[in-house]
């Protein structure tokens, strides 16, 4: 009882978090893109006279989304026209389960994993997971019967097919470095240190190719500029054309919590997850000599609060990237992921399985 | 033969007839054939993106991180002087106008606070939106003759292209209020009267 009652909390507070973070994000966009173009951003919502730096639009925007007319169009396939943006929000916050956001937490010396779903697979649930996204696009495109809408949703998959096979080539580098498929696993090998000692063995470290393909095809993966002919907001509307409401507002969700999963998922496999380097469950333990010794609880806490920094490193490089880079041609979009991402993440598992072998052999 | 810009010459002259109809047509695409001769293929480098993306966010994040600083500094009470953003406010911060910026009218008063226009319906004439109706009174004092019983400026039709300030002998209308948000939930409220053209 006492063991469903922490996985429930557990759960609870990761998905709850992550999609506080995402709404944030509407926030973090609006001011990000403002400051990166000389201007002020949002700032009239106000509440009893308090601006809060304009935080209060995104609880105006939510109201305004609740409050709009849900237009089901003529001729559309209701139940699938409905169902879209459910499978689309659903399958983005899902894979967060699998996500460790912290190291062990010992109460009463009883050991509890700060991962909701604690899956020797995490890697392919999140994966099928996010290969389940395409289905909200496809079918929101499908029953809306307009043909904008239609040529968005193919656009949609046949962009995330493309690329999701890079994605799912470029860590095949990390599992290989690693050894396992457990996210939780995988961050803990991350704490070793290589050169020695002094650079720890993060992902980005040993698989820097890896690191630059899987962040492409991660981009791609949210559907946001510059990838966002699915969307492609001066040409075709795109696959969520015929939604209005809150439909659309959950649509414009799952993209922000797709980025957010994205990004969980790049500090896990890239930037040592939880890990602070140098820090060891029983405190700091320095290169150059010495150590702070420090108990269970200051180490978990200090581990989510860098999972959380990490996060938010990659949040603003997507968004970085979302406002200066310019949309993609479709022909560019498919050379690029076919033509130079695959074969690149290719030769990363040739060359990753090659350096190991050698590695091997010299040390034995 | 030798200098290079006779050489164009007799080069553009084997392709057009400067006389004919199409000369331009085919001037224009010449330049376009000549720019896709010399269009430098991209490199293998340059092709993976990769060189363009790292200039195009190195230059994004400094405008960011600069403005950044200047905001958080601002909290502070610091460097007031620099601005970390160029826009305006605009309804609580107007856009600074050029002292010639032709604006709301007004017109302008006697000591007494009676207008000074004489009804010489000069602007009336001249307003080529036929926006201004004057109907004219006789003045008690015999030294102006007439006066504006009524002004009407219907700002609905107003083109702003102040010919009524320029034919004015008294200088009697001005286009100086700096008021240029004239928005009105009808019609009628966009006609100013004299009393409006002189207090508001």
């Amino acid at each position: 009882m006492n063991d469903i009652l922490i996985k429930f909390i557990i759960a609870s507070g990761t998905i709850g978090t992550m999609f506080g973070v995402a709404g944030f994000l509407t926030w973090v966009e609006r001011k990000q893109s403002a400051v990166m173009q000389d201007r002020i951003g949002a700032n009239r919502a106000t509440i009893f006279g308090f601006k809060a730096l304009g935080l209060f639009h995104a609880i105006a925007d939510v109201l305004k989304m609740l409050s709009k007319e849900e237009f089901i169009p003529q001729g559309a396939n209701k139940f699938l026209f409905n169902l879209a943006p459910y499978l689309s929000v659903t399958f983005a916050l899902v894979g967060f389960a699998a996500i460790p956001i912290g190291n062990q937490l010992v109460i009463s010396g009883k050991v509890i994993e700060l991962q909701a779903a604690n899956l020797n697979i995490a890697l392919i649930f999140i994966f099928a997971m996010m290969s389940m996204g395409v289905y909200g696009v496809v079918l929101g495109g499908f029953s809306s019967n307009n043909n904008y809408a239609f040529l968005g949703g193919m656009r949609g998959a046949a962009q995330m097919i493309a690329y999701e096979i890079t994605m799912g080539a470029a860590i095949m580098g990390v599992i290989m470095v690693y050894n396992t498929l457990d996210l939780q696993m995988l961050v803990r090998g991350q704490g070793d240190y290589m050169l020695g000692g002094w650079l720890p063995k993060w992902g980005i470290f040993c698989q820097p190719l890896s690191f630059v393909l899987f962040l492409t095809a991660a981009t791609a993966e949210t559907k946001r500029t510059p990838f966002d002919l699915p969307e492609g907001e001066s040409e075709i509307i795109g696959y969520f054309v015929e939604y209005s409401g809150m439909k659309f507002g959950m649509f414009f969700m799952a993209d922000l919590v797709e980025t957010v999963l994205v990004s969980a998922l790049m500090t896990t496999l890239f930037l040592g997850g939880w890990q602070i380097p140098y820090l060891h469950p029983d405190g700091f333990h320095f290169p150059w000599g010495g150590m702070i010794a420090m108990s269970n609880w200051p180490v978990a806490a200090l581990g989510v609060v860098a999972f959380f920094v990490k996060l938010s490193v990659f949040i603003w490089l997507l968004m970085a990237v979302r406002w200066t880079l310019p949309r993609f041609r479709y022909d560019q979009l498919m050379n690029l992921g076919w033509k130079i991402l695959l074969p690149a993440s290719l030769i990363n598992i040739a060359l990753t399985a090659i350096v190991m072998t050698l590695l091997r052999q010299t040390h034995g | 033969m030798d200098n290079p810009i006779e050489k164009r010459r007799l080069e553009l002259e084997k392709y057009f007839d400067a006389k004919s109809p199409f000369a331009l047509l085919r001037v224009a695409q010449m330049k376009r054939a000549w720019k896709h001769k010399n269009r430098r293929e991209l490199t293998w480098w340059e092709n993976t993106y990769i060189p363009t993306v790292v200039t195009g966010i190195h230059l994004t994040s400094k405008h960011f991180f600069h403005n950044l600083n200047l905001h958080i500094l601002h909290l502070f009470g610091l460097c007031k002087d620099q601005k970390a953003a160029v826009t305006y406010q605009y309804p609580e911060q107007p856009r600074p106008l050029s002292a010639r910026t032709r604006t709301r009218h007004r017109l302008t008063k006697r000591e007494d606070g009676s207008p000074r226009c004489v009804a010489c319906m000069m602007c009336e004439t001249v307003c080529p939106a036929r926006c201004i109706e004057i109907t004219a009174g006789e003045h008690p004092d015999p030294n102006i003759e007439k006066f504006p019983q009524k002004f009407v400026l219907d700002l609905g039709k107003c083109v702003y292209c102040g010919f009524c300030v320029e034919v004015c002998p008294e200088d009697a209308i001005r286009m100086d209020t700096g008021k240029l948000n004239t928005a009105e939930y009808s019609r009628e409220s966009m006609i100013y009267d004299k009393k409006r053209l002189m207090d508001e």
